[in-house]
């Protein structure tokens, strides 16, 4: 080998190992440099500035108050109301998409022509914008001249004031949230479905059970996995809900979520008290207590979902 | 990935377990259809609804019984959303920041997901376990400190405020290394590596090729979702320079109760996405049913 050849190898072998040993850190940094100023930092910097009294209108006064914030908010109704309002919504929400997703994936299991039809179908909602179907909604919901209403007084039933009263506009808001996801998580279920071996339908034919009960004892249990992680994933979407509370009776006074805050949400009280009050240090401490009562409730589901019985 | 889950070509055994077979995937029956086309109806009807409402004259709103049939005065109720609103730079700037993000997105995703696929670098795992958390963890909970960052940097109010936060998604780079897993067996990259070359020579001759299909299943949710986004942009822009999503806002929350004028918005702002939809609806099913996407 002359000397020409042994350096050429040589820079090959340096750049080669150079190339193997620095290059991917270079392709990962792109995702991390921006998730990390843009992402995390935000995140884990709303922990200090719920520490602080600090407004907006006034930055120059904000300063360490610690924990006052929190006792601030801990003591505040209209705090609590919020909570209360999230906690019923996420009742309303998680466990009739839930079911009705089961039900549906059920449905499309079977063979079904024009299945690519059904299937768009039932992901339609989830690609609109969250934005013009709850003005849609809210139009339909309307009181006066609504469908839903006139759909409901051909039954017989009285006009409803869906906004007015705290179930009525959490049953209204809840509609468009199952409406909205159910079909997706439907999809993922089908997914699965799919994969059940019909072996075992086969065995709990022959033993003479009905569709119903090879439902409930075969399909079911072994979609658990499925279950417990659509109900993680709808529990943390369904904690924060904030456009459709706020577009439901868009206004002046939206960020309240109705006249007497009967469909505010916690989302939407950081909304009020961060963006139209700029109070930053009091809505840090919302988002705070928040994100940790998230991962409470989805904890909670957590548990309930892994209870499900394997045969 | 449109093609997972394929089922097999129908058999038809015979006998007693040919029976529990075929009752296993059971023949949809005309009850079935009809709780499906019910389902389907429901699902339509509100976009449809809007639709109809946008090609009335705007007394057709309170109108008992309700008007269930499209009319005749859609172009006139869009001229009218033009004319009254500057609804054309709202979908001009959700269109800038809908495909800024998408290509991004679909970039760094791509960049990313191939390194923590196919190449070996210390603290991989750990890295890659950071994104799998940041995935979980709703990000808009930081929405106070990233408008005071957008504020120092003079942001606030302008589309870049929304468009760089959106660069890079935890979940894009999750799915595309998932994919990049299965797709490209490493022998192949191992070839390219013994004939010299650099790994970008490979990540552009022979991952990205490989990686098309997922690259455009993760472009069209980047798309929607990009274009769908509310909360951030009602923060961070000022309503004379909206996207799309806080244009209907203001729309729907000013002191009009012209719901004909706000309804039409809502229908011009749905067909951007509808259309993605309706062209790549099978790739978007196989994308969710391939366990890929998350909300």
């Amino acid at each position: 080998m002359t000397l020409i050849d042994r350096r050429v190898v040589d820079r090959a072998a340096r750049r080669h190992r150079w190339d193997t040993r620095f290059a991917p850190y270079g392709y990962v940094a792109p995702y991390f440099l921006i998730f990390g100023v843009f992402g995390l930092f935000p995140l884990l910097y709303t922990i200090w500035v719920s520490l602080q009294e600090r407004n907006l209108l006034d930055e120059n006064a904000a300063h360490l108050v610690w924990l006052d914030n929190y006792t601030l908010l801990l003591a505040d109704p209209y705090f609590w109301n919020a909570m209360g309002n999230t906690m019923s919504l996420w009742l309303l929400t998680t466990v009739p998409q839930i079911l009705f997703a089961l039900g549906i994936a059920a449905l499309l299991n079977r063979k079904v022509r024009t299945r690519t039809l059904f299937r768009m179908g039932v992901i339609l909602p989830n690609i609109t914008s969250v934005a013009a179907v709850t003005i849609i909604f809210a139009q339909l919901f309307g009181r006066d001249f609504g469908l839903v209403n006139w759909v409901l007084e051909l039954f017989g039933a009285g006009q409803i004031d869906w906004q007015a009263g705290t179930a009525t506009s959490h049953v209204a808001i809840a509609v468009m949230v199952v409406w909205r996801w159910t079909g997706y998580h439907a999809l993922i279920f089908l997914a699965s479905m799919q994969a059940i071996s019909p072996s075992l339908y086969e065995a709990a034919t022959l033993d003479g059970a009905s569709g119903w009960q090879q439902f409930w004892r075969i399909t079911v249990p072994l979609l658990r996995p499925q279950i417990i992680f659509t109900t993680i994933i709808a529990t943390t979407g369904n904690m924060r809900l904030l456009a459709e509370p706020l577009l439901f009776n868009p206004g002046a006074a939206a960020a309240t979520g109705g006249s007497d805050r009967q469909f505010q949400t916690a989302a939407l009280y950081l909304y009020e008290q961060g963006f139209t009050k700029y109070d930053f240090g009091y809505s840090s401490a919302i988002a705070v207590v928040l994100a940790i009562a998230t991962i409470i409730v989805a904890g909670l589901g957590y548990l309930v979902t892994k209870r499900i019985q394997t045969e | 990935m449109t093609a997972v889950l394929e089922r097999p070509a129908p058999v038809r055994p015979t006998g007693p377990a040919g029976k529990a077979r075929r009752l296993a995937r059971r023949v949809a029956g005309p009850w079935t259809y009809a709780a499906l086309i019910a389902v389907l109806a429901g699902s339509a009807f509100p976009v449809y609804w809007s639709f109809v409402v946008s090609s009335q004259t705007p007394d057709a709103i309170d109108s008992v019984p309700p008007v269930l049939v499209p009319g005749g005065h859609l172009f006139e109720n869009i001229a009218r959303v033009f004319d009254t609103t500057d609804f054309a730079l709202a979908m001009m700037n959700s269109i800038i920041v809908s495909s800024t993000v998408t290509v991004s997105v679909v970039l760094f995703s791509t960049l990313a997901g191939f390194a923590f696929a196919k190449m070996k670098f210390r603290g991989r795992n750990v890295l890659l376990l950071l994104i799998i958390a940041t995935q979980a963890i709703p990000t808009e909970l930081g929405i106070i400190p990233l408008y005071m960052m957008m504020s120092e940097f003079g942001w606030a109010g302008e589309i870049h405020a929304v468009i760089v936060p959106g660069l890079v998604t935890a979940f894009g780079v999750f799915f595309m290394r998932q994919y990049f897993e299965r797709a490209i067996p490493d022998e192949l990259l191992e070839a390219g590596r013994m004939d010299g070359c650099h790994s970008l020579r490979l990540f552009w001759h022979v991952a990205l090729p490989a990686a098309r299909p997922a690259a455009a299943v993760l472009g069209l949710f980047t798309f929607m979702q990009a274009w769908n986004d509310f909360f951030w942009p009602l923060v961070v822009l000022v309503p004379e320079n909206p996207t799309v999503q806080t244009a209907l806002s203001t729309l729907a929350s000013g002191y009009t109760t012209d719901y004909t004028l706000v309804l039409t918005a809502a229908t011009i702002g749905t067909v951007p996405v509808l259309a993605v939809f309706l062209l790549f609806g099978r790739q978007i099913v196989g994308g969710i049913m391939s366990g890929a996407v998350k909300g």
